[in-house]
């Protein structure tokens, strides 16, 4: 029988139970739902060089997969080919199956806009258009919809308060979106990324640039978005995987080392690796 | 350890007494010449802005007595007749501006292609070699380059072969300021842009632009003060008109062209009118360029 | 909610709208960036074919003989070479040290407070137009080199062996040196500011790792700052030569007219541009003598051309 390595649990103190636990406890019933994007053997190249490497993974419908690794590991690099966000730079490439809907998004003769307004992404750094809020969310409604000023304004307002804006922003739809506060700025984003009604969102590292209340605040949001949207995250922060996902994904050096549900990758992870990225020897 | 590595004793061959003086004296000679230094530094800036002042000085003692109401309202007459610049006045408000008008897309797009399409492509670094090389280039060869184009064969000056000259002073002016403004725009904003499904043509109208907007603004400030003083390539093309004339199709008349034939006369009051027209170009160069200024803060 | 869009299945194929306002707007920026390209290809050309009939009948002497002669249908380059020349070269020598000055003064030595006011009149002054600056020249300058200056240089230089031929000659306060000197004031400010730009690029790092060890201001400009900035620095200067070729409004009052080159530095001459100002009035189209103020436009062109090219290539190697 393969030795079995501590656990996350045995190397804290049993008495106390980080809140991460608790959730993560609560959430051990929980099995995946069927798949919303299925990767088949997804190989990425920065010029010559292989960064991932014969990737097989499943996001589930509705639920939230959490993407960790050290740096570099190529887990943004992945959450960039779902949206084909690599196309904008010469020389990147992607190859394999990307499957959605029935269709390849790897296949040339996609066209890449409508996949982005299917597959939404929201970046570390919040980056607010030069514009007025209102502006901000109008401006990817008005790439895919023709709708009138009635209905944009109900589009705005839905947006802001599935974002958990509405309450600070409806007295200032018309200011400027660069007076927000950072945390405000980021909610900002991910309400202009709803907007546009994707079916999947891809968050990289949606709060390492915010302060600890503000990353609370997006975590709740997380919690309450995956009942609509397929959400995958890219986090270099275990604790905030083990809080938000329902699947998690282990990468390490462009490989997609294990994959599982947060309780048993957390609990009792299979593969050595894992379990030395979780409890810190590396990373 | 030898006598010479303790600690207290310098470097083999150091004589500490000989040194600390010999330390001095260069001191004090290298303290004399930094202070020299530093006192002709001080002169040089010193004669600088009093070749400002000068110029100023003699702009307004002598612009300002000749200026009156009649500039403004009566267009160029014969030495003696009393005349004024308005037709002068005019005719650089019309060619300045629509110099402007067709030179400024030019260079818009142009830092664009640059920003954007061609950051480190071959095309991309000659043409950006070009545009800067035709930045400083003698503008008396914009003005003879035109001429061979637009006067010659079509048998005339005219004002808009003026317009055009100015044209192509202004678009290199509006490539480097268009261009460096673009590239100030972190790649975050584009991917973000992208990342809603906009195409590469409304991130850059739609948002590029309007992040960059103040300081496009800027270059394009800055490039009308320019073509506003320019002389010489008037002279080859617009000529320049002592009648009152709005024609593009006709020769037209042009503030510093007025002045270059007035003040180099030997009429009293065409000199006057000249000194006149040299206070109000300056005033407006200097008007604009402090605007443009004014727009580069205000970004943020 | 998403549920209308789940429905549809991503389009693999057919037409994009997006596609071709892509296609359009990247045309048309390309477009544009040839447009550049092919305006300095139309400049040279035009200038070129322009002063062919003046190269076909004067061959190479073209560039050297000194007769400007419209009677007899004799043009010659010479002349306007020359001053054009001497006028930028004497213009630098007067201006390089001044602009070093002021820049070193507003990168080190002026208090901070003052260092933006005066940049901003530095500034101010390269953006006054050229023809302020030779109504200045005629006005100002012309009649304190005919009374004061010229005859102070011909009593006490004039004499001097050698030297002395260059400051002698009537006083009339025009000529090469009074046009050298408008020009000198004229791409001061220009390549003051430029210096200053360049200097400022230096690390602060640098600089306090000499004060560290004691160096005085001066002794940290000339072993850190110009080392460092040399090649932007001799960049700047020769940016500032290009303008000074090409300089028509500031010369054009003050330098004679005259097709002769003098030994004296009082005495009057032509550069090219302003020759071509002051002869292109009574020049008729198809006439050789037009075509050689074309010719003599060529030349200029070529001159600048090198010069800004070398001064481009110092100033900024790479792109961004």
């Amino acid at each position: 029988m393969a030795p079995r390595y501590g656990t996350l649990s045995e190397t804290m103190n049993e008495t106390e139970q980080s809140p991460a636990m608790a959730t993560m406890q609560a959430r051990s019933t929980e099995t995946l739902h069927a798949p919303r994007i299925s990767m088949r053997g997804v190989d990425f190249f920065y010029a010559s060089n292989k960064a991932l490497k014969g990737i097989d993974l499943d996001l589930p419908d509705r639920q939230v997969t959490g993407m960790i690794g050290p740096s570099g590991c190529g887990k943004s690099t992945l959450l960039r080919v779902l949206n084909r966000m690599y196309d904008l730079y010469p020389g990147q490439r992607a190859e394999g199956r990307v499957m959605m809907d029935g269709v390849n998004i790897l296949d040339p003769g996609i066209d890449l806009n409508q996949l982005r307004s299917r597959v939404g992404m929201v970046f570390q750094k919040p980056t607010p258009f030069p514009m007025t809020i209102y502006e901000n969310i109008a401006f990817g409604v008005r790439l895919h919809e023709r709708l009138s000023k009635p209905a944009m304004d109900e589009r705005v307002e839905w947006s802001l308060t599935r974002a958990a804006l509405w309450d600070e922003a409806k007295d200032r739809l018309g200011a400027s979106a660069m007076g927000l506060s950072g945390g405000q700025q980021q909610r900002l984003c991910i309400a202009r990324t709803i907007a546009v009604r994707p079916d999947v969102i891809l968050l990289d590292e949606p709060t390492s640039a915010l302060d600890p209340i503000s990353t609370l605040k997006i975590e709740e949001l997380i919690d309450e978005l995956k009942q609509d949207f397929t959400i995958a995250i890219v986090t270099h922060n275990m604790q905030q995987a083990a809080r938000c996902a329902d699947q998690v994904a282990f990468f390490y050096l462009g490989e997609l080392v294990e994959v599982g549900s947060a309780t048993q990758m957390f609990t009792s992870p299979r593969q050595k690796r894992t379990q030395e990225y979780i409890t810190g020897r590396f990373g | 350890m030898s006598a010479t590595m303790r600690p207290g004793v310098g470097p083999p061959g150091a004589d500490p007494v000989r040194g600390a003086r010999v330390a001095a004296l260069l001191s004090r000679r290298r303290q004399r010449l930094d202070r020299l230094v530093r006192l002709l530094c001080v002169v040089a800036t010193v004669i600088g802005l009093a070749f400002l002042a000068s110029i100023l000085f003699t702009l307004f003692w002598r612009g300002v007595g000749a200026l009156g109401l009649h500039v403004f309202t009566r267009v160029t007459l014969p030495p003696g007749s009393h005349g004024g610049l308005l037709n002068a006045i005019v005719g650089s408000l019309v060619q300045t501006l629509l110099g402007t008008a067709i030179g400024a897309p030019i260079g818009l797009m142009v830092g664009t292609y640059l920003a954007e399409y061609a950051r480190s492509s071959p095309l991309g670094t000659v043409v950006r070699f070009v545009s800067d090389v035709l930045l400083s280039a003698p503008s008396i060869l914009v003005g003879l380059f035109v001429y061979t184009i637009l006067v010659e064969p079509f048998g005339g000056f005219s004002g808009i072969a003026g317009c055009v000259a100015l044209a192509v002073i202004v678009v290199p002016i509006v490539v480097r300021t268009t261009e460096d403004m673009l590239q100030l725009i972190p790649t975050e904003l584009r991917e973000a842009a992208a990342a809603l499904g906009a195409p590469k043509w409304r991130v850059i109208v739609l948002i590029c632009y309007r992040a960059a907007l103040y300081g496009i603004a800027t270059g394009v400030l800055l490039a009308v003060a320019r073509v506003a003083g320019e002389t010489a390539p008037l002279l080859f093309t617009s000529l320049g008109n002592l009648n009152w004339s709005l024609s593009l199709t006709q020769p037209m008349s042009s503030l510093p062209v007025t002045i270059y034939q007035y003040a180099g006369s030997a009429f009293d009051d065409w000199v006057d009118l000249a000194w006149a027209g040299a206070l109000l170009i300056t005033l407006g160069v200097l008007a604009l360029n402090i605007a443009a200024r004014v727009v580069l803060r205000a970004r943020r | 909610m998403s549920d209308a869009a789940a429905a549809a299945p991503l389009p693999s194929a057919g037409p994009r709208p997006a596609a071709f306002g892509d296609r359009l707007f990247g045309s048309l920026a390309t477009a544009a960036g040839v447009l550049v390209l092919v305006l300095l290809g139309a400049i040279i050309v035009s200038l070129f074919i322009g002063g062919l009939p003046s190269f076909r009948a004067f061959g190479l002497p073209f560039l050297t003989d000194t007769d400007w002669d419209p009677v007899q249908n004799v043009f010659g380059a010479g002349v306007p070479i020359f001053g054009t020349l001497v006028t930028s070269v004497l213009a630098l020598l007067l201006a390089v040290p001044l602009a070093f000055g002021i820049a070193f003064y507003l990168t080190e030595i002026a208090p901070v407070w003052l260092r933006g006011p005066v940049g901003t009149a530095v500034e101010l002054l390269a953006g006054v137009p050229s023809i302020i600056y030779g109504m200045w020249g005629f006005f100002v300058i012309v009649p304190v080199m005919g009374d004061d200056v010229q005859p102070f240089l011909t009593d006490w230089l004039g004499d001097l062996p050698g030297v002395g031929m260059l400051f002698q000659g009537a006083p009339f306060g025009t000529g090469i040196l009074t046009a050298a000197l408008i020009l000198a004031v004229m791409i001061l400010p220009f390549i003051a500011a430029t210096m200053r730009d360049v200097f400022n690029t230096v690390p602060p790092m640098f600089k306090e790792s000499a004060y560290g060890v004691g160096c005085t201001t001066w002794e940290v400009m000339r072993s850190i700052v110009i080392p460092y900035t040399r090649a932007s620095v001799v960049g700047g200067i020769m940016l500032g030569l290009g303008r000074a070729l090409g300089e028509t409004m500031a010369v054009t009052f003050v330098i004679g007219n005259t097709n002769r080159i003098t030994t004296s530095l009082f005495g009057p001459g032509n550069t090219i541009a302003s020759i071509v100002a002051l002869e292109f009035p009574e020049s008729q189209a198809g006439t050789l003598k037009l075509s050689s103020l074309l010719a003599l436009g060529f030349i200029l062109f070529v001159i600048s051309f090198i010069v800004l090219a070398i001064s481009r290539l110092l100033l900024r190697p790479r792109p961004t």
